[in-house]
């Protein structure tokens, strides 16, 4: 089905960038109300607060109007303001991490000496099917994340979540590429970990 | 390949990046070890849990809306700013 757009109707993408250069208010909010959810939601999962992450999204979207010379046409706008969400909540969480953060390692399998597994591995039941066993499910694992080390959680959801590229995640985290997979692989291993008692097959 | 070292290399091995040679040496553990498979099928089960609890989340939560204050404030504070 087509129909015309309306006339006053939303500025296209190449448009609202051309609008938003000179500094054009409609513009301005055409942007906070398109994308302004989708960033939300990013910061909402790193802050894990509601106001937290309003306030996060309120610096991007102020940063990225200051710097909206910069954008290069080359990528999509969501893309360039859903880095600067991403940093904007790095920024934050790094100012108030003063404590140092539990060690992984309790959270990662043991070996006896020889390399073989400590205790053996339980096989895991089906990932919930039903609607509401579904969601309870959702739930335990988003608490299951939240309780990994803050940097190896940032770095499994740059990486799982938001699905960064290794390179990018390394740059965000100011780590280096080898650093960066180590961290992840680590922080999927204490997911698998807390969530076992959880999964494991009764029969 | 002990158990230990599989576990360090199943991240590559999952990605392709395991050299030929090795990745051989890896399935071939993997076949004669029902501990290190179930730890793999887990591993899998929990990275794709993983995103699979954010992806709802973002369902139930975000109907694409932003909050009027939200709105009003980023408008307010370019106002004041430019």
């Amino acid at each position: 089905m087509s129909s015309p757009d309306p006339p006053a109707g939303p500025l296209s993408e190449q448009a609202l960038v051309a609008a938003l250069r000179r500094g054009d208010e409609a513009a301005y909010e055409q942007l906070v109300r398109q994308q302004g959810g989708r960033m939300l939601a990013v910061a909402r999962r790193f802050l894990r607060s509601d106001d937290l992450a309003e306030d996060a999204v309120q610096e991007a979207l102020l940063q990225a109007f200051r710097n909206m010379s910069r954008f290069e046409g080359g990528s999509l706008l969501s893309t360039w303001l859903h880095r600067i969400v991403v940093n904007a909540c790095l920024m934050r969480l790094r100012k108030a991490s003063r404590s140092r953060e539990m060690p992984i390692e309790e959270l990662l399998p043991r070996y006896i000496e020889d390399g073989h597994r400590l205790e053996p591995v339980a096989e895991w039941v089906e990932t919930g099917e039903e609607v509401a066993e579904h969601r309870e499910q959702r739930e335990q694992v988003r608490a299951a994340i939240d309780r990994l080390p803050e940097s190896y959680r940032n770095v499994l959801l740059l990486r799982d979540i938001e699905q960064l590229d290794t390179a990018e995640t390394a740059k965000l985290m100011g780590l280096s590429i080898n650093a960066t997979k180590t961290r992840l692989h680590r922080a999927r291993q204490a997911l698998r970990q807390l969530l076992d008692p959880h999964m494991r097959d009764p029969s | 390949m002990t158990c230990q070292e599989l576990t360090e290399f199943l991240m590559a091995w999952l990605d392709g990046e395991l050299p030929q040679e090795q990745a051989a040496v890896f399935e071939h553990h993997l076949k004669l070890c029902p501990d290190c498979d179930s730890y793999l099928e887990s591993y899998r089960q929990a990275v794709a849990m993983g995103q699979d609890a954010y992806a709802a989340c973002d369902d139930e939560r975000l109907p694409d809306e932003v909050p009027e204050q939200l709105v009003q404030a980023v408008l307010k504070a370019q106002r004041k700013g430019s």
